[in-house]
């Protein structure tokens, strides 16, 4: 006998009862679905916060001011603890950087001839284009000498073009920022809305000598710096050059063995790494959640097979009468407890694939199915079925040919 | 071509042992026509049941064509009851969710036929029964009769050795019943061995042989008047 011909009887005794098998299937169904969605949520949230972290820049070290131990004696510095001499000795002495940036920040009010927009202007030098890989699609940016003299220019972001001059080209005209006129002498190109929420073309680059005369300037200490961005020639040199920085600052910042730093570096290759992992582990506790429900869905197939044998005690009676062997009893009613798994799981794994598009279409994010969905899922479909076809299809395999015909 | 000599069958239930069987032999020989008569729990119905391969013996010997059918394992028993065997219920034991057509090429499936060969076998049968109009109806489209033969149709599938119906027109009337019976003996005067549980003396009258069960033994075996003069085969 053929083994397609037992598919075949399975396959009908499904067909004969089309709304059983259905509901039947509908614990895997669900189940697969939801395996599918939590793992394809995660796979895109992991996605979006690599875009998001990679997008500040590759090979990056983020220099910050560390205000668990802020150095309080500096006083105007107010837990700034990084200065323009850091940057200057980073950029001497430590080899494999690419693009040294400092940076300062203001939040500030900017007016056009028309319109409003409160926005946080950064005050840089020229490298920071290469230090977070920007470009500029018009106009220029400011060169050193125009930084050095702290000339009121700017170069701003697309969301900033679209909010203070409706999108028309803005270079040439002036901008007010703390009542003070900027020349825009750039645009930024686009970076998209990727990143925690947060709009990357809602920029406004300005000197950073400028900004800290006009903007922060009474707040902070005269060469104060709230963040520098080191750029590594390479992703290999990348943990040699946060060290060397890290020593560097050390020692700029007379800080003693076994003390505290006043500031702390970041890698963003470490950043991603640590969010990616915390990420991963989440995903496979929500796969895991989801997971349960098609333990769930198995035993509702095992219920209705054993309905099943009951009901076609006759039936399995009869077959073994006319020559049937016990191995080919139990493989067609495994084969149907299988058959009913793998519906579901093809049906949940449709759901799923299409929840998992829906959701990223609200959520915002990339879509992603990894590949192995789709055989994972079929995978455990079966696995089910035979697990909880199995009693089921042992008891009708073991019944008793003449009891079985004798039965009502 | 069937030998049983001293077959015993003991049911245990619970402490107590029952006999069904207490020590019976019996030989049939191809092409004969028998009928097992008894009132119920005579043991007839269990010596059909070993005969048929659906049950084992307790002790004895059961030989059928040489083969030693009693020490047959679960899995040769199958084999055997698909090659050597047809089966005709009381209550017809037809598939409800199939065709009359695909009813009758079940066994065939069993034996390994292809789907071609086993629509065309299963097609002449149901035409040799008389219902090569209705082989695409269901089991209840059909008249007890008519699935009574297709029933016998469906024991003709694999071309058994021995047919062996338990109470055949117990469910049928009396004219329905000597449709049957009228087949039967057309099957028997083809060379086919038949073996009938019956209790019905219309029944057992047609058979050219009948053998008396009464509390697991054999009281008579007899030849009947009417069948001598008709039988075929050789005994």
């Amino acid at each position: 006998m053929k083994f397609f011909e037992l598919v075949r009887f399975a396959l009908g005794a499904i067909v004969a009862h089309p709304m059983r098998s259905v509901l039947t299937s509908l614990g895997v169904v669900i189940g697969v679905a939801a395996v599918v969605m939590m793992t394809s949520i995660g796979l895109g949230a992991s996605k979006r916060v690599t875009e998001a972290i990679s997008g500040l820049g590759s090979n990056l070290i983020i220099v910050m001011p560390n205000f668990q131990r802020g150095p309080v004696s500096q006083g105007a510095g107010g837990g700034f603890s990084l200065r323009d001499g850091d940057a200057e000795a980073i950029r001497k002495q430590v080899e494999n950087v690419a693009a040294v940036a400092p940076i300062v920040r203001g939040q500030a009010q900017l007016a056009s001839e028309g319109a409003n927009w409160n926005t946080q202007i950064q005050g840089v030098t020229p490298e920071y284009l290469i230090a977070r890989d920007l470009k500029i699609t018009q106009g220029r940016m400011f060169d050193d000498r125009e930084a050095r003299q702290g000339r009121k220019v700017v170069v701003v972001g697309p969301t900033v073009v679209k909010e203070l001059f409706g999108g028309s080209d803005p270079v040439g005209r002036r901008i007010r920022v703390r009542s003070v006129p900027f020349e825009v002498i750039g645009v930024l190109e686009s970076k998209g809305q990727a990143g925690f929420g947060q709009d990357q073309d809602d920029v406004v680059l300005a000197p950073l000598s400028a900004v800290r005369s006009r903007i922060v300037g009474r707040r902070s200490r005269g060469d104060s710096i709230q963040t520098i961005y080191v750029k590594a020639t390479d992703e290999d040199s990348l943990d040699r050059v946060q060290e060397d920085v890290t020593n560097l600052l050390r020692d700029q910042h007379k800080i003693r063995q076994g003390e505290d730093d006043d500031f702390q570096t970041q890698n963003m290759a470490s950043i991603l790494a640590a969010s990616q992992a915390a990420i991963g582990t989440f995903t496979v506790l929500l796969a895991a959640v989801a997971g349960v429900s098609l333990v769930v869905g198995g035993v509702g197939i095992m219920n209705i097979m054993l309905v099943a044998v009951t009901e076609r005690t006759r039936e399995i009676g009869l077959r073994m009468a006319v020559g049937a062997k016990r191995s080919q009893i139990l493989i067609q009613f495994a084969l149907e407890s299988v058959a009913l798994s793998l519906v579901g799981g093809l049906i949940g794994l449709t759901i799923g694939v299409l929840g998992a598009f829906a959701i990223a279409k609200l959520g915002n994010w990339p879509a992603a199915v990894p590949a192995w969905a789709g055989p994972l899922a079929l995978g455990f479909s079966v696995v089910v079925g035979v697990v909880f076809g199995a009693y089921p299809s042992w008891r009708a395999a073991r019944l008793d040919p003449i009891e079985a015909l004798r039965r009502e | 071509m069937i030998e049983i000599r001293d077959l015993k069958k003991v049911y245990v239930m619970g402490d107590e042992q029952v006999p069904a069987l207490a020590g019976v032999s019996l030989g049939i020989a191809r092409g004969e026509y028998v009928a097992v008569i008894g009132p119920s729990g005579s043991g007839k119905s269990t010596l059909m049941n070993i005969l048929g391969g659906l049950d084992r013996p307790t002790s004895g010997l059961y030989s059928f064509e040489g083969e030693e059918v009693g020490s047959f394992t679960d899995d040769q028993l199958a084999d055997f009851r698909r090659r050597r065997i047809g089966f005709v219920f009381q209550s017809f034991q037809l598939l409800p969710r199939l065709t009359a057509l695909q009813n009758v090429e079940l066994p065939m499936v069993y034996a390994g036929l292809g789907a071609g060969e086993r629509r065309a076998r299963a097609a002449e049968l149901l035409d040799r029964v008389g219902l090569g109009a209705r082989m695409g109806h269901r089991p209840t489209q059909l008249s007890g009769g008519q699935q009574q033969r297709v029933a016998i149709a469906r024991s003709l599938a694999n071309k058994p050795d021995l047919l062996l119906a338990d109470e055949p027109t117990g469910a049928l009337d009396t004219h329905t019943g000597e449709e049957v019976l009228k087949l039967f003996h057309e099957l028997n005067a083809d060379g086919l061995t038949l073996a009938i549980v019956t209790h019905d003396p219309d029944v057992a009258n047609e058979a050219h042989r009948r053998v008396a069960f009464r509390d697991g033994h054999i009281v008579s075996d007899e030849r009947s008047p009417k069948a001598a003069e008709s039988q075929k085969g050789g005994a």
